[in-house]
């Protein structure tokens, strides 16, 4: 999986999710940067992005992201 | 199913005007986004929930202290959620003595609740207990009294003993859910971890329909009717081609038995008493025939209050059973196995619930069962007999066209009526009635049978039912009425309800008659009723004008009064018993 393409569809999901236009996610964008990225929505991006991907987070995982980069890490290493 | 975000944009642009619930959700972990999905779902059903949720963990204070800010907010209807994940940590850190008594706590915890005069009036939403196998003995937790598997089940057992006892108590069935999708579907470790909620995404919004299913049920919104295609939806194979020989029924191998057991869930919903009707494109002898003589069908003709079988459209035939039971559209569900047919039905009968069959017969049971279509917040013995009293209600539509004159007709009738306070043995249907009737029920307020019963203990409140039989049969109880005083010369009609089977009876004339009858004989100089429009009583607008009661002018509502002393009773042609 190229890190492109996973960036091109988080931005699809976070899309979904928060109910926005438009967003361009970078390596270094947090909940800070996003209005509607709250502890909750946070919950619903990451189910949205394991059944997209098929995958599974640990709980671990999810509470130790800074920021998508370290998401994108997350996807990419299952 | 919708999905939880799918919820959650409802909640974005909520129409107004919509009937609004005030409700109180407490619980023992996060419920954040159950309030969220209670609330979209609600917008889904046609109400809005005006939520109170209170702060994480709360749910003894809240419940239990008279200056709590539930008690402040003031509910009608209050779900609590205590979640097993909450009642196994507990549990753990009991001694064995102590684990004895786990279910019998809670159960005494929800008893004191219910006993609460504050929460008298309130309905009381309470979820029971999805179980948790924690495989600490195995299969054998099953004669470990302490055990958490014997405790969980022992409590959800006793829930519906505790359930049967306090008529403001309503069980939401999760650990239904959970034996129909599974603890992991259910529950969600991550999400748990991060946000200290036991429900997952995808559970919320079923567990939030559950809810709703209930909340409408009170409000008066619940299926009454279910209509059958024949053909390959009650069994299978055409008939018209096949022959009674050729259909598909009964058990053995084959798709023979998914029918059979379709047609056993029906027959149980009959004897609950949901009104069975058939719908179908068939010569009516030919489709009549396999009710009459195959040996499978469970389904028999006396068991189908309305048989509609010709080539007519399901859209008229469906529009003709609902001039015949007169109730809305909004309460029929309607199965077929052609997709065809349900989309035209669904196009041209808005309110009509019209279920996506799956291809496989075989599904159908299990697919239905998801559905929950009919949920109910009373039951009585006099649902049996609902069918009975529709077919005779047949009969006597079909009478009535051999008579020019409607006074004629009437009279031939030969009918009575027993007219008596709320007593032990009524309370459940009216209070079941108060809850059904949509119609014919000038001010539409719902009554529980705790109402009920408190307000037949109040000397200041005139109570009447009325039961109409005659001589085709028994309608039962079939109108209520409520007086309370406004000043010493008035009484107030607060409730008038009928049900709508006995339409143009003369009905309205002989409750007047009696309503005033009392009214003299206890002093009264003045009787004065109101008419408050929902969605659905139109049909009472003119109620009281009709009936001669003059309008009061200027009021802020529609008041209507009628002076005892030059009251001339009406003429009809019902005897009292």
């Amino acid at each position: 999986m190229e890190r492109k393409e996973i960036f091109e569809k988080l931005n699809e999901i976070f899309c979904d999710v928060l109910d926005l236009d438009e967003v361009e996610l970078t390596d270094t964008t947090c909940a800070d940067d996003i209005e509607e990225w709250d502890s909750l929505s946070h919950i619903q991006l990451i189910v949205a992005i394991e059944k997209a991907y098929g995958i599974k987070f640990t709980s671990l995982e999810i509470m130790k992201w800074k920021n998508v980069g370290e998401m994108v890490d997350s996807i990419m290493s299952k | 199913m919708l999905q939880f975000k799918e919820l959650k944009k409802l909640l974005k642009n909520i129409p107004s005007g919509l009937p609004s619930v005030k409700m109180a959700l407490v619980g023992d972990t996060a419920t954040q986004f159950l309030a969220t999905a209670i609330k979209g779902m609600g917008v889904e059903r046609g109400f809005f929930i005006d939520l109170f949720e209170a702060e994480y963990n709360q749910v003894e204070r809240q419940l239990m202290d008279p200056t709590s800010d539930l008690f402040t907010f003031d509910a009608d209807m209050i779900v609590v959620f205590q979640s097993t994940h909450k009642l196994a940590e507990y549990h753990s850190t009991l001694s064995v003595e102590q684990q004895l008594s786990l279910a019998d706590d809670r159960l005494s915890f929800l008893t004191s609740i219910c006993e609460n005069p504050a929460f008298a009036n309130k309905k009381i939403i309470y979820f029971n207990y999805p179980e948790i196998e924690d495989a600490v003995f195995g299969s054998y937790a099953n004669k470990v009294t302490s055990s958490l598997v014997y405790q969980v089940r022992k409590l959800n057992y006793e829930l519906m003993n505790v359930a049967q006892r306090y008529p403001n108590l309503f069980i939401c069935d999760i650990a239904g859910l959970q034996n129909k999708y599974g603890r992991d579907m259910m529950f969600s470790s991550n999400v748990y971890v991060s946000t200290e909620m036991v429900l997952s995404l995808d559970a919320l919004p079923y567990v939030a329909g559950r809810v709703m299913d209930i909340v409408c049920s009170i409000k008066g919104k619940f299926n009454k009717c279910l209509i059958l295609d024949l053909d390959n939806t009650t069994w299978g194979g055409v008939i018209g081609d096949d022959g009674i020989e050729g259909i598909q029924l009964g058990h053995g191998l084959g798709i023979g038995k998914a029918f059979t057991e379709f047609q056993m869930w029906v027959k149980k919903l009959k004897q609950r008493g949901i009104i069975i009707c058939v719908a179908s494109k068939n010569n009516e002898e030919v489709a009549k025939e396999p009710f009459e003589k195959h040996p499978d069908m469970i389904l028999r003709l006396d068991d189908i209050a309305v048989f509609q079988a010709n080539w007519e459209t399901k859209v008229d035939n469906i529009r003709t059973i609902q001039s015949i039971l007169n109730i809305g559209f909004d309460s029929m569900v309607f199965l077929d196995d052609n997709p065809f047919e349900r989309n035209m039905v669904r196009e041209n009968i808005s309110g009509i619930t019209v279920p996506e069959l799956p291809q496989d017969p075989g599904d159908y049971l299990e697919y239905l069962y998801s559905l929950n279509l009919f949920e109910t917040a009373s039951y009585s013995n006099a649902d049996k007999d609902r069918t009975k009293q529709y077919q005779v209600e047949a009969k006597r539509v079909s009478l009535s066209k051999t008579f020019t004159n409607e006074s004629d007709f009437l009279k031939s009738l030969n009918m009575v009526s027993n007219v008596s306070g709320f007593t032990k043995f009524n309370t459940p249907r009216v209070a079941q009635l108060s809850q059904r009737s949509n119609q014919f029920n000038l001010r539409t307020i719902r009554y529980t049978e705790a109402d009920v019963t408190a307000m037949a203990a109040d000397p200041d409140i005139i109570d009447l039912s009325f039961t109409l039989h005659d001589k085709f049969g028994d309608n039962g109880l079939i109108a209520v009425v409520i007086l309370k005083p406004m000043d010493p010369n008035t009484l107030f009609v607060d409730t008038w309800f009928m049900s709508c089977r006995v339409l143009k009876r003369g009905m309205e004339n002989f409750t007047l008659n009696t309503i005033v009858e009392r009214a003299r004989a206890a002093g009264y100089k003045r009787i004065v009723g109101e008419y408050l429009p929902t969605a659905k009583n139109k049909m009472v607008e003119h109620h009281y004008s009709n009936l001669g009661f003059k309008k009061i002018q200027g009021a802020s509502s529609d008041l209507y009064e009628l002076e005892i002393d030059t009251y001339q009773p009406k003429e009809c042609y019902i005897e009292k018993e």
